[in-house]
């Protein structure tokens, strides 16, 4: 493994290098100090940015883990492996950081294996918490192969191939098991939720849009890679992708119109409060704009048009979350949250670890290879018959 | 100690002496300060209404079927004979999942400490299962804070509102909230006026997300059976499209062959 350019200092190094610094500062000082003296988290708002950004936010974007995941290997359209290893990655490197925020953020973080032998299956959160746990090992199992490659250790490789389906079912189920699960956990609080996000539907919620938003961040993810490392951009297979953003955010408007309609909330949405304005920026901004944009078959095939069009639908998404977790239960004036410097440094430190971690790991590792060095290995390899074999 | 007990607080007779506050602080360890909300350090607190002529106790409500309970991913809630609602912290990971889920928002956390623990009433656990009452019961002079069976509680809290229709509402905060609580109120004003929520469903709130998660198993066999099923179907027809590709590349060959004879 050659290391050559890693000490050539870029801006974007620069920023990623300052981000990562104040956040683990920020971190050290939480865990000085405690969390009442570096967090604005208080006994009328227990969860904040570290739980409404860093892990909601964090699970949704690995979404696209288990949807290329299942394109490639359930519905056997191999022309999606060139984004599958990639998209892999992004969703593992998400829940690292979503452990990694869980940690800065639980009371007595040492305690957290306690999940693994104390049971309440009445918990939503048990549920979640198994979901993280089981999860983010079948991703990292999923992921192995290009490590195993690397490092030519053909026997383990050979293992993880032949359980490849098995695994990638796993990750399905217990993917798509995670984002209904994070939605579920709100169920449990009719009574302190705005009426414009407490809904009994939002686990189907959840699952909807983090589809979207996982296909939207493959997108991004693949347009700066391309520029980071030079690559040509897989634009057929993009736009393609774009086009079921496009049915999805249609599917996810609709049900979420429905759904205000039947609990007799629509009319909050055309109230002048907080709350309706940032329902409006949530729902007009990242989704039916970008459902617009992208309905045109020439946004769809030009790059900028592409990226942009993704950018929304991410953070429409982002407000999404952030609007169930923190706005839905603001109250003005006894009842409002900002987050401190220190709970934004944590999280924008994460955030450019994430980034730093990909650009890494994709340099040195065969991440975006596969279907050029590996193409004729990859036809012989052909997971069908893995599939059949299992079967038999 | 067959009977789950119970608090019945009558708003009418509240003075607003604060001793119940005392008590508590003195039975619990806790610093005897004047308070401005529950907290950490307030398991009790008495809040005043309409210039200081109204005051209304906050504390645990200790839900027969606690939220918190059910939310408690390690469970470190327990509802137990007494009646009280009881935390353990060697359990407890800080995920804080309590405090959102509690509809009365009584959990409090030491958001000052290094290994925080959530801070609630515990209904005199010890005291009451030694025979006793709570510490605020027997502190209160008039009798706004009465201890007994909640049954007999109930009947009493009745009998109060209908010996007497004109000085209460005739309701009892407590009875049916979050599938009723072992703590129940009495007032003469309307519950809404004075800080309590009415928003809470009548039916036990845990089912909320039992209905959810009760699914997951037969979600995950269903999906699995699905997921095995498309790819079965899928790596089929990629076999006959290798098959078939393997016989034109050989007929070619062959062609080949033939023709360089």
């Amino acid at each position: 493994m050659k290391f050559d350019g890693i000490f050539k200092l870029t801006f974007w190094k620069a920023v990623a290098i300052i981000l990562m610094a104040t956040g683990l500062a920020a971190a050290v000082e939480r865990f000085a100090l405690g969390l009442g003296a570096t967090t604005n988290l208080k006994d009328t708002f227990p969860w904040g940015i570290w739980i409404g950004f860093d892990i909601l936010v964090g699970v949704g974007l690995a979404a696209g883990g288990f949807t290329i995941a299942a394109t490639v290997y359930i519905f056997g359209i191999e022309r999606f492996r060139p984004i599958l290893r990639p998209t892999i990655l992004t969703a593992f490197l998400g829940y690292v950081l979503v452990i990694a925020g869980l940690m800065v953020d639980l009371g007595r973080p040492w305690a957290i294996w306690h999940a693994i032998i104390m049971w309440n299956p009445h918990s939503v959160m048990f549920e979640v918490a198994w979901c993280v746990m089981l999860y983010t090992t079948v991703l990292a199992l999923e992921f192995s192969p290009v490590i195993l490659e690397h490092f030519k250790l053909q026997r383990t490789l050979k293992v993880i191939k032949a359980v490849t389906i098995p695994l990638v079912i796993l990750g399905v189920i217990l993917s798509t098991l995670h984002q209904s699960s994070l939605g579920s956990l709100f169920l449990i609080i009719p009574g302190r939720m705005h009426p414009l996000w407490y809904s009994n539907i939002i686990p189907f919620l959840f699952i909807i849009s983090c589809v979207a938003a996982g296909l939207a961040m493959t997108i991004i993810e693949s347009f700066l890679s391309s520029r980071a490392f030079g690559r040509e951009v897989e634009l057929p297979l993009l736009s393609e992708l774009s086009r079921v953003i496009v049915v999805v955010l249609a599917l996810y408007f609709t049900v979420r119109v429905q759904d205000l309609m039947s609990r007799d909330a629509l009319k909050y949405v055309f109230m002048p409060t907080y709350q309706s304005g940032m329902f409006l920026v949530e729902i007009v901004l990242g989704v039916v704009l970008p459902f617009c944009l992208l309905l045109s078959r020439k946004v769809r095939s030009s790059r900028t048009g592409l990226f942009y069009s993704a950018v929304l639908v991410l953070l429409g998404f982002v407000a999404h979350r952030m609007n169930t977790a923190i706005t839905s239960m603001e109250h003005w004036p006894d009842r409002l949250y900002v987050p401190s410097v220190q709970e934004l440094c944590v999280t924008l430190g994460l955030v450019a670890f994430g980034f730093t971690a990909f650009a890494f790991i994709s340099r040195y590792f065969n991440v975006f290879g596969e279907a050029s060095h590996h193409a004729d290995e990859v036809r012989e390899e052909l997971p069908a018959d893995l599939a059949r074999a299992s079967f038999e | 100690m067959s009977q789950s007990k119970g608090l019945l607080i009558d708003i009418t007779k509240c003075v607003g002496c604060r001793e119940c506050e005392r008590a508590c602080a003195e039975t619990n360890h806790l610093p005897q300060e004047s308070a401005t909300d529950l907290s950490a350090t307030h398991l009790t607190y008495v809040k005043s209404y309409n210039d200081e002529t109204v005051f209304v106790r906050r504390l645990c409500m200790h839900c027969n079927e606690p939220t918190c309970v059910s939310a408690c991913l390690v469970g470190a809630f327990t509802k137990t004979e007494t009646g009280a609602v009881l935390y353990d912290e060697s359990k407890c990971i800080g995920c804080r999942y309590c405090m959102q889920a509690c509809p009365f928002e009584v959990p409090r956390y030491e958001w000052g400490s290094l290994a925080p623990k959530i801070q609630k009433c515990r209904m005199c656990y010890e005291r009451i299962a030694g025979g006793g009452q709570t510490a605020c019961a027997e502190a209160c002079m008039f009798g706004a804070t009465v201890f007994g069976n909640r049954d007999d509680l109930v009947r009493e809290a009745r009998a109060r509102i209908d010996g007497n229709p004109h000085g209460y509402v005739d309701y009892v905060y407590g009875l049916s909230e979050a599938g009723g609580t072992s703590v129940l109120f009495l007032s003469a004003i309307p519950f809404e006026k004075l800080g309590f929520p009415m928003n809470i469903p009548k039916e036990p709130i845990p089912d909320l997300s039992w209905r959810v998660l009760s699914q997951v198993p037969k979600y995950a066999v269903a999906a699995g059976v699905l997921l095995f099923g498309i790819n079965w179907i899928t790596a089929r027809r990629t076999d006959v499209a290798r098959f078939e590709a393997e016989e034109r590349r050989r007929t070619i060959t062959e062609d080949r062959e033939r023709g360089r004879r």
